[in-house]
């Protein structure tokens, strides 16, 4: 049977990771490649990282980054953040990332998500979805509408639609986060994590709000998601990838309990 | 010397980053001689078995690789490279190389796990083995080591006893097929983390010979 998987994610800028990482009693950690590492030795199942860099003129930074957690860890590992065009992919997928995944790029050019998919295949295209609620309208039945820029500009996409257009595009996977969730701490956006992993035949991870490991009961439950990206839940030793693990099993969750 | 053979201008460098963490000399390559010479050979890959076949045929590659199999070479597929060994793909029903009886095909729709619950395809993430038959690749597979799959699309060999490994997604499908030197899994290894990697190693190590 599948496992539910548990996914950090790292934020990077300019080739560090963003927030201030304090592990179980140790040190600091601001090197990705480190971090990955330690996430990989603790039984993550995969892991996504975010290049917040700024300008990009400074993305090979990025690309050096991906190149060097390629050798370090033997699991699957998604790139975001500033993915436009066929050639963004085709460096970091290079460079030795599994899947890429696009977001605000993918509203604006939904044509993205089908070259990426004929060129690389849909196992390498994730579908990253910012999503805030909203009253229901006529254009936004569903009452989630999809947010670009961070969740800075509103779209009028209604987010169940895009969903299911970007599947049919050819999207392999899709990461969905919560706006209103992210940062709570509260729990993920339930409703809408089972709404839209109810309807796709894709793999949806549910990112956005955990602040305990029923969070991550909920979400990979109720939610119906396959997966949960976690980030300062773990960041901040709140606990590790092991405790979530042991955890989720006790819950009775089917999670890869190896930690070699 | 492993060659790891790449068909399609290298997006594959997984498995030579994994060969070379454990220090196992090997090249990526297209060219036939360099193939043909090797003494051991990986085929990876991801995507459609009918499109790879033709540009392996275009590439000269085909013929290489039914060479080895036949003088005995260690031969080891992965994720793709366990499908087009078979003789026959429904993704497109297109032709294989037909190293082994069989066809490839595709996970039943709706899929229903025990509790008629629907599954998604393709089937994305970790999933266990039951061993059939004690393989030297599979040597060190504890019960509870877990693999990295991503597929629509699985082997199914003509006979049980080309069956050595399975793993259980909606049905139960054969995960690693094969017979003589040659050994193919539909999952990732290379993706498996440490259990992966153990695999890759026992590969570099093996004489050719399954267990009977």
């Amino acid at each position: 049977m599948l496992s539910k998987r548990i996914i950090p994610c790292l934020d990077v800028r300019d080739g560090k990771t963003t927030k201030g990482i304090r592990f179980q009693g140790n040190v600091e950690i601001g090197d990705p490649v480190e971090m990955a590492r330690f996430y990989y030795e603790q039984g993550a199942d995969e892991i996504v990282f975010y290049d917040i860099t700024a300008s990009s003129d400074r993305r090979d930074i990025m690309i050096d980054v991906v190149d060097r957690v390629a050798r370090e860890i033997f699991i699957p590992f998604s790139v975001g953040g500033g993915i436009r065009t066929l050639e963004d992919m085709r460096r970091v997928l290079l460079a030795g990332a599994e899947k890429v995944s696009v977001n605000s790029a993918a509203v604006r050019e939904p044509s993205i998500i089908r070259e990426g998919a004929r060129a690389f295949g849909s196992q390498c295209i994730v579908l990253g979805m910012d999503v805030k609620r909203v009253e229901p309208t006529r254009e936004i039945p569903s009452g989630y509408e999809m947010v670009i820029n961070g969740g800075r500009s509103c779209t009028g996409r209604d987010a169940l639609a895009w969903a299911l257009e970007a599947e049919a595009l050819g999207a392999g996977e899709i990461c969905l986060n919560s706006i209103d969730a992210d940062g709570t701490r509260q729990g993920y956006e339930l409703e809408l994590t089972a709404l839209i992993s109810g309807r796709v035949g894709i793999p949806v991870i549910a990112s956005g709000g955990a602040g305990c490991i029923e969070h991550l009961f909920e979400a990979l439950t109720g939610g119906r998601a396959d997966a949960v990206l976690v980030a300062s839940i773990v960041h901040y030793g709140t606990c590790t990838i092991r405790e979530i693990k042991e955890r989720l099993h006790e819950l009775g969750v089917k999670v890869r309990r190896t930690w070699d | 010397m492993i060659a790891v053979v790449d068909y399609k201008a290298g997006n594959l460098r997984s498995v030579e980053r994994a060969l070379n963490r454990l220090g196992v000399p090997c090249a990526v390559t297209a060219d036939p001689d360099a193939i043909r010479s090797a003494d051991r050979v990986i085929f990876p890959g991801v995507g459609a078995a009918g499109a790879a076949v033709e540009d392996l045929e275009a590439a000269g590659i085909d013929r290489v690789l039914r060479e080895l199999f036949d003088r005995g070479t260690p031969f080891l597929g992965i994720c793709l490279g366990a499908q087009i060994i078979l003789e026959r793909s429904e993704e497109n029903d297109a032709a294989c190389l037909g190293l082994l009886p069989g066809t490839v095909t595709r996970f039943p729709s709706p899929l229903l796990d025990e509790a008629g619950e629907r599954l998604k395809v393709p089937h994305m993430g970790w999933n266990g083995l039951r061993k059939r038959s004690n393989h030297p690749v599979l040597e060190d597979v504890r019960e509870t080591d877990e693999f990295y799959f991503v597929h629509g699309y699985y082997p199914r060999p003509a006979a049980e006893r080309y069956v050595i490994a399975t793993t259980e997604y909606g049905t139960l499908f054969p995960s690693v097929i094969g017979t003589r030197n040659l050994v193919a899994m539909q999952f990732h290894p290379e993706k498996s983390g440490a259990p992966g990697l153990r695999i890759l190693e026992r590969f570099a190590r093996w004489d050719g010979r399954d267990a009977e």
